[in-house]
């Protein structure tokens, strides 16, 4: 049924100034598309070229297989809920979720059972004379979400609709989201700066940054295979340890232990950068092999866990720095030497040059689905 | 106080004089609050003259100036708040300028054309230039309010079907009441009090508006001035300005408070 298709979409408004460059994406019937990025990276560009509201430079849209990059945005059948929900202050929350049914010649009797129907899904009943500057934060981003659905569209677009909401009422409003968006069948496409919605809403992820898609895959694989450093660094939090590490031969130095390299890496090249998450490192056990030591020279009590930061010892000046997330079960002090064990499964290589990452072919295939 | 007092003084001194017998008046020494009152001079008005056609004639002409001048200026503004026009600034430096130019200027130029396009004598003749005049600043003051509204609320507009046009008349003008309102009394009392105009261009007895009536009231005698009847005239002809923001002072405190749109 409903699908999108960006492709090769560009925007530029002057030739330096290039929100969107090349970007093709699609989004299935009842896919949960994610646009995750900082701000800047022309996240909310693209939803706005998809909605019409902008015009692709170069570069086609496609709704079902029909080019709809010249046609306005109410005659796309889009539903969009703002960052700022932009309802209407003068009219009711009826007459704001009605209005773009009034506009299409609906009849007022199906009118009625449709916003009937949504308003009871959303617990909006009692509310709907009121006008929205009577309206609590999450009431006023309720009602923008009815008016999305009760328009029954092509496809969902949402820009932040989170951003505004409170840190408590944002979690508990983006699970009733989940819930409310996995029984729609429309593909819908999901903007944030939000890693956390990105990784709990979505069924695919696109990562951008300055106007490129980084990666467009599932969340696990985002997480557990990022294409480069930036998506790497971007996703998970607290963020990934970069150490810039020496070659020697098929290992690479890390303090004072070799790691061998994946095979596919270049040989060619003297340094390379190693990615390990802070919750995949742990403490060595007392008989294991191929440790590395570090002195502690910073606790942080995050509550479940310690994130610990360490300075590793090497055999060069450069001092490495690592940070580690550990039980808060085990008590630690600052400057204390502990033995960590980085397990290899948990390495990501990037290339130094280009942050591209550099996998092990041997492992990436039995990774594939 | 003392300041209230003073920018109330002159008016309050014509409502009393009003209101006192013509004795009174011109007593020596002055009766400042008299002890007796009449109605004699309002009747006189209305019954030696055709007061309520004046008044007719000027709130018909300041009416339309005043429609015409929101409905040809606030399109415009949103135009200029909104889509990207080429040669925008010079637009607005232009409208600018026409503000500061004074009217009175105008005068000469505009008897000319009155003249030669036959208009005297004619409710055109007030209404195309008051609403010439009311243009630049109804422009630039609903510009300022246009531009204020969240972007956003258009767009939502255009995603739900909202045509440009519709949204301009259903969404952003509802929104910008007390922008209208305010600039619509401007256009109004401007066009109500306007003198140079209506005494040149409007010689006809049943066309004239009220200012030029109030200043040609004349006595019986050269040298008799009729303080009473002017007093009263002043009194009619302020007396709608002052009910007519008195009521829409309240339609503009309502569209301030609902046009919240984030707590």
């Amino acid at each position: 049924m409903a699908t999108l298709e960006l492709q090769n979409i560009r925007k530029s408004y002057t030739p330096n100034v290039v929100p969107v460059k090349d970007i093709s994406l699609t989004a299935a019937e009842g896919e949960f598309l994610t646009l995750l990025g900082p701000s800047g990276c022309g996240k909310s560009t693209i939803l706005r070229l998809i909605a019409g509201l902008e015009l692709p430079t170069s570069g086609k849209v496609l709704m079902n297989g029909r080019n709809v990059s010249h046609l306005a945005p109410g005659d796309r059948n889009i539903a969009m809920v703002f960052q700022s929900y932009a309802l209407y202050p003068h009219m009711s929350v009826f007459e704001n979720i009605a209005s773009g049914l009034k506009l299409r010649k609906i009849s007022t009797a199906e009118i009625k059972q449709r916003v009937n129907e949504v308003v009871q899904i959303l617990g909006l009943q009692e509310l709907l004379h009121r006008k929205p500057s009577q309206l609590s934060g999450g009431q006023r981003q309720r009602v923008a979400v009815a008016r999305a659905l009760v328009r029954q569209p092509d496809i969902f677009l949402l820009d932040e609709p989170l951003s505004n909401l409170d840190a408590l009422l944002r979690e508990q409003v983006r699970a009733e989201l989940k819930q409310l968006f996995a029984k729609q069948r429309a593909p819908i496409v999901y903007v944030t700066h939000d890693q956390t919605e990105a990784m709990t809403l979505s069924t695919k992820v696109a990562v951008l940054h300055q106007g490129i898609l980084q990666q467009l895959d599932s969340p696990q694989k985002i997480y557990s295979h990022p294409a480069n450093q930036f998506v790497a660094g971007f996703i998970g939090s607290p963020q990934m340890n970069f150490l810039t590490v020496p070659c020697q031969r098929n290992n690479a130095l890390v303090g004072k232990t070799l790691i061998p390299l994946p095979k596919s890496f270049n040989q060619a090249s003297e340094q390379i950068i190693l990615g390990i998450r802070p919750e995949d490192i742990r403490i060595a056990q007392s008989d294991e092999q191929a440790t590395i030591q570090g002195q502690v020279f910073l606790i942080e009590n995050l509550g479940m866990h310690n994130l610990i930061s360490l300075k590793l010892e090497t055999q060069y000046q450069e001092a490495l720095v690592v940070r580690a997330l550990l039980p808060t079960a085990s008590h630690y002090r600052e400057s204390e030497r502990l033995s960590l064990v980085f397990p290899s499964r948990a390495f990501h290589w990037f290339d130094v040059q280009t942050g591209d990452g550099v996998r092990d072919i041997g492992h990436s295939e039995i990774d594939e689905r | 106080m003392l300041v209230i007092g003073f920018c109330l003084a002159p008016g309050l001194w014509q409502l009393l004089t009003s209101f006192k017998f013509n004795a009174d008046i011109s007593a020596i020494p002055n009766i400042y609050l008299p002890t007796r009152l009449t109605g004699v001079h309002y009747v006189e008005l209305f019954a030696r003259r055709p007061f309520l056609s004046y008044m007719f004639n000027s709130f018909l002409v300041s009416i339309l100036s005043t429609v015409l001048a929101l409905g040809l200026g606030a399109p415009a503004a949103y135009a200029l708040a909104r889509l990207r026009l080429p040669g925008e600034g010079a637009i607005l430096t232009a409208i600018l300028i026409i503000t500061l130019f004074p009217y009175i200027l105008l005068f000469l130029g505009l008897l000319e054309i009155v003249q030669a396009l036959k208009l005297g004598n004619n409710y055109l003749a007030l209404i195309i230039p008051y609403t010439a005049i009311n243009l630049p600043l109804t422009i630039l003051v609903m510009r300022s309010f246009f531009q204020q509204l969240p972007r956003d609320l258009e767009d939502a507009a255009k995603v739900d079907g909202y045509k440009t046009w519709q949204t301009l008349t259903q969404i952003v003008l509802p929104l910008t009441t007390p922008a209208l309102v305010t600039t619509g009394i401007l256009a109004f009392i401007f066009a109500w009090n306007e003198y140079i105009f209506a005494l040149s261009f409007i010689t006809r007895e049943d066309l004239k508006t009220i200012p030029v009536a109030a200043a040609q009231l004349g006595g019986t005698a050269a040298f008799e001035i009729p303080y009473g009847p002017i007093a009263a005239a002043t009194v009619v002809g302020t007396l709608p300005l002052v009910l007519l923001v008195l009521f829409f002072q309240r339609r503009i405190v309502q569209g301030l408070t609902a046009g919240a749109i984030k707590g």
